[in-house]
């Protein structure tokens, strides 16, 4: 072990970045252009406030991205629990003392960013996960008393974000904190039940969801229910992909958006103006390099050497992709309208901060990936 | 390594093997996605194109130009004027109800046209132009654009309406246009295509008649719009199409003297081309002023024009019937002679009265006309004739020739909305109608132009004119035909028809093949079975105005340029008693209503005749001492204009 260790710590600065991921890397920095283009699109072809901030974001936790990625892996596996506790304080001080914008209370004002520490969290419950499964002995992970822990780290941070309220990124950080659960060898059943429970439920859960969310999944099943109410952003959004076409209506020159018909244009409708002005070509294109990242980071898990760093990259693959198809089957008119940001192409600093963390942890475990972790 | 052992194995066993499975997932909705992508961008890319083009894309119809009115002589009597208009776009406004209080401010409006303006503003979208006020005066306009950079969202406009120029000249021909009705879009296809809101469209007259022709196309702005339905830029502007202009037969300097004619009295003057038919001028008495009903009238003038007594919104030469009096006499004496039931020479003695299937039939003259032959029965209009001569010649008999001549039946074929068909009795439809047998008594009041028998002045006009052209048919018109016959023409046609009736004793069968070879030249056929008969008749008249004893000689013309010959009418209204008869009262002692009817009826030149007149006075007198002399300032003008028109007319010097 202490071989193993000195190993990595020896390792130079230049073998460091020999073992960068560049595959990842050029997805990251092919999305982050695109994502560029798309929002100076959303400003009507001018550099303009959204623009402005989301290029400088961009280059910001870009470069953080690069230096996080050069701390060893095992920082992050010692940081794990730390930074959940952190994230979850977050979350509750937003819960108290946040800012307040559409009806949710879910910002934190740092004066240079307002941060939205749930974004933060779909992060911290993979950290601390693959953490708590690192060192478990695999009999263990399916005793009961190991899976109430779990179960309390993952329920109290959801019950927060949906009272914020904040439907769309609770189940979010439910559906990753599952995945992880899932992949460090919890029993099925386990699934099965809770899924069960959930059905059972429904009904009660539903008497607890504001009026406007019960509207969303209503407006989900007959978005023609109510064209220019709950459904609109629906239709519309359908109408802007669909009108796209084979090879689109050409950059800055999407009608459905410029013309202000496109909801959240620069949030979580950006693949929708994407799509309407760059077609079937480019949305493909788009998801195939998103495919290919989440594939890297499988790719990159499959190598690393430590569980930790294995069960974090293969959840935060996992974790990506459900945002990636949450976010597009909802503006694809698969999915109710629930808030899901599409990762790096969003408007929106933390969703961007979170991503960039867990990307420089992947980058982290390849650095290190021989690296074993008492 | 030191975390070797079976647990590490299981445990990393289970991670990928449960990563496959998420792996393979993935792929599968990936794949989905794609599909779902494919679906909407490829195989229904057509579908959200159109709603796509649909949402950003919207038409503004601009309102269409009305075509225009112009007279014979090309003068404009229906146009279009410039006026200034304020529109509002409600959504471009930042701050409505200030802008609103601002321009109420402004205008001076009361505030039954404020809360209308808001009315109309909450009936329409936010996007459509509420038109604050449709003519502003000069005044109003300079203040707006003195105040415009305060009125945010306040547009004057300059926009076209309709005027009238000689105001309530043509009033009963042209009609006059107003907003449009829900009704008027319900009847209307062409109105419902093009409506826009404030779209004047014709409510009567020649203006509803000929709507279609008039009314023209939208003009059609396209812009592309934003979610808000802002216009963002504007991608297409098209032109609409001008409504046809229509030109009139009417003479404008004709029809103003018949207004002023008639000015103050209740009745009607035609005047009419006896050989094209072409209407000189057609005016009913009184008249209003149309300019009022474009921006909807006032409920004081609309009072005051619907509760006047002289009825000045009935077209009175086309709707207004009356019984023709003494007018009717020309044309009983040319069915008694067309009928060989009297001579020329018949003599009757008249002593003022006659009794007859135990009645007494008075003559218009008292102490009579002593005896008579036709001639001077028609120039002194000696009622006693005329009994004698209805009695032997039967009321069917004179129905057949007075429909021939124009009499009930319609004589503009519905280009007038509500024309009457008036009535010429017959046994036959008294018994259908009454459902009483004729009663001979009435054949003799209808001999003088009494009883059951009603026209229209523009009838008698007709009438006149067929008798005029020396017996011909005609086809009257307001409009003008660029395939009007030239006069020649139909001179040479009537001559070729009087011929060939004359030739038919004779027919042979050549003669019978070129007839039927001619089958196409019906027009303009004589109306007679004797031209002499005719031609007696013209002279009749012409001495009734001009020899002495003549009922009309008072209002003769010497020179004969413009000598003219006439026929008058004194139609009673209300039967006279025989107490009345006694009483001989003056006409001014008699309560307006109870007033005969004067009619007249004349033609002239007298020597090649060209126009025919027909003029009614209601409750005026009698006709030689009221209507005649109008006739004789009437035909002053009408033949002064003559050379004119026809140099108009010959060389079709107007263009419009």
């Amino acid at each position: 072990m202490f071989q193993q260790t000195s190993y990595s710590d020896q390792l130079t600065f230049f073998q460091k970045v020999r073992s960068f991921d560049y595959i990842l890397l050029i997805c990251i920095i092919l999305i982050g252009f695109i994502s560029a283009f798309s929002m100076y699109s959303t400003d009507g072809g001018q550099l303009l406030y959204h623009s402005k901030s989301h290029i400088i974001r961009l280059i910001v936790f870009f470069t953080m991205m690069i230096f996080l990625s050069f701390l060893n892996i095992r920082f992050w596996h010692a940081t794990g629990y730390l930074f959940y506790v952190i994230v979850l304080g977050l979350l509750i001080w937003a819960s108290l003392y946040g800012v307040t914008a559409s009806g949710s209370q879910r910002w934190i004002n740092l004066y240079f960013i307002n941060l939205q520490p749930s974004e933060l969290m779909k992060i911290a419950i993979i950290l601390f996960y693959a953490k708590f499964y690192h060192r478990m002995q695999a009999n263990s992970v399916n005793n009961f008393s190991n899976l109430l822990i779990p179960f309390a780290i993952l329920v109290v941070p959801i019950l927060l974000v949906a009272s914020q309220p904040d439907l769309g990124t609770s189940i979010l950080i439910a559906l990753s904190g599952l995945i992880v659960l899932w992949l460090a060898g919890l029993h099925l059943r386990y699934f099965v039940y809770s899924l069960l429970a959930f059905f059972v439920s429904m009904p009660f859960i539903i008497s607890f969801l504001e009026p406007y969310q019960k509207l969303r999944v209503l407006t989900f099943f007959n978005p023609e229910r109510d064209p220019l109410g709950a459904g609109y952003q629906i239709i519309q959004s359908k109408i802007a992909v669909g009108s796209g076409g084979f090879t689109g209506k050409g950059f800055l020159k999407g009608t459905q958006s410029y013309l202000e018909f496109l909801p959240e244009k620069h949030t979580d409708f950006i693949f929708t103006l994407f799509s309407e002005e760059h077609g079937f070509t480019g949305s493909v294109i788009l998801l195939l390099v998103y495919a290919v990242m989440v594939f890297r980071i499988i790719r990159i898990g499959s190598i690393v050497r430590s569980f930790f760093a294995k069960l974090f990259c293969y959840s935060f693959a996992s974790a990506i992709f459900i945002y990636i198809t949450v976010n597009m089957s909802m503006v694809l008119g698969l999915l109710p309208i629930v808030g899901s940001p599409l990762p790096i192409m969003s408007y929106g600093g933390s969703s961007m901060l979170a991503t960039m963390i867990g990307f420089s942890v992947v980058m982290s475990s390849k650095i290190y990936h021989r690296q074993v972790i008492s | 390594m030191f975390e070797g052992g079976d647990s590490t194995f299981k445990k990393l066993n289970t991670i990928n093997r449960r990563m496959f499975i998420i792996s393979a997932a993935k792929a599968v909705v990936f794949t989905g996605i794609v599909a779902r992508l494919f679906s909407l961008q490829i195989n229904e890319n057509k579908k959200y194109l159109t709603l796509s083009d649909k949402n950003r894309l919207r038409e503004w119809r601009l309102p269409p130009v009305r075509g225009q009115f112009f007279d014979y002589f090309g003068n404009v009597i229906a146009g279009n004027l410039k006026v200034y208009q304020l529109h509002v776009v409600p959504e471009q406004v930042e701050n409505f109800k200030y802008l609103m209080l601002r321009l109420k401010d402004i205008l001076e409006l009361n505030d039954k046209q404020f809360s209308k303006i808001i009315k109309k503003k909450n009936s329409q979208k936010p996007w459509e132009t509420l038109i604050i006020s449709e003519n502003l005066n000069w005044d109003q306009f300079s203040k707006i654009n003195f105040y415009l950079h305060e009125l945010v969202g306040a547009k004057p406009v300059l926009s076209v309406a309709r005027s009238y120029p000689f105001k309530k000249n043509f009033t009963h021909v042209l009609g006059y246009v107003a907003q449009a009705s829900e009704n008027d879009l319900i009847l209307n296809e062409t109105i419902k295509k093009n409506h826009v809101p404030g779209l004047r469209v014709g409510k009567i007259g020649l203006e509803k008649t000929f709507e279609n022709d008039l009314l023209g196309t939208n003009g059609i702005q396209r812009y592309e719009v934003n979610a808000y339905g802002k216009r963002i830029n504007q991608l297409d502007h098209k032109e609409g199409e001008k409504g046809k202009n229509i030109r009139l037969t009417l003479d404008t300097e004709v029809q103003k003297l018949s207004n002023e004619l008639l000015a103050e009295k209740s009745g009607s003057i035609s005047v009419m081309d006896i050989y094209t038919g072409e209407i000189i001028a057609m005016h009913s008495s009184p008249s209003f002023d149309p300019n009022l009903f474009l921006y909807g009238i006032s409920t004081k003038d609309w009072k005051e024009i619907r509760e006047d007594p002289l009825k000045p919104l009935i077209n009175k030469t086309v709707s207004g019937l009356y019984s023709p009096g003494s007018t009717i006499k020309p044309l009983v004496a040319l069915s008694a002679l067309e009928n060989d039931v009297i001579s020329p020479n018949q003599k009757v003695y008249c002593n003022g009265k006659m009794e007859m299937y135990g009645h007494t039939y008075h003559c218009w003259k008292e102490k009579g006309h002593g005896t008579m032959n036709l001639r001077n029965a028609i120039k002194q209009s000696c009622d006693i004739y005329f009994y004698e001569t209805a009695r032997k010649l039967g009321v069917d008999r004179l129905n057949l020739t007075a429909f021939k001549f124009g009499l009930g039946n319609t004589v503009l074929n519905g280009i007038l909305a509500n024309e009457k068909k008036g009535l010429v009795p017959s046994t036959k439809w008294k018994k259908e109608n009454l459902g009483v047998g004729w009663v001979l008594g009435e054949t003799l009041i209808t001999g003088i132009g009494q009883g059951y028998i009603q026209t229209t002045p523009l009838q008698l006009c007709l009438m006149t004119a067929q008798l005029a052209n020396g017996g011909f048919k005609i086809y009257p018109r307001i409009t003008v035909d660029k395939n009007q016959e030239s006069l020649a023409n139909i001179k040479y046609k009537m001559a070729q028809n009087a011929y060939k009736g004359k030739e038919k004793k004779y027919s042979s069968p050549i003669r019978k093949v070129e007839e039927l070879l001619n089958i196409g030249n019906k027009k303009y056929l004589p109306l007679y079975r004797n031209s002499e008969n005719v031609k007696f008749v013209l002279e009749s008249m012409y001495a009734s105005t001009n020899e002495v004893m003549g009922t009309s000689y008072g209002s003769r013309i010497d020179d004969p340029k413009y000598r003219f010959a006439g026929k008058t009418g004194t139609a009673q209204v209300k039967k006279i008693t025989e107490k009345a008869r006694e009483l001989d009262l003056h006409i001014s002692q008699i309560p307006y209503e109870e007033r005969d009817h004067a009619l007249y009826i004349a033609y002239g030149p007298y020597k090649n005749p060209r126009y025919a007149v027909s003029i009614i006075v209601e409750h005026g007198g009698s006709g030689s001492t009221t209507a005649a002399p109008i006739a004789k300032k009437l035909f002053k003008l009408i033949i002064d204009r003559h050379e004119l028109r026809e140099k108009i007319q010959n060389q079709d010097l107007i263009k419009i």
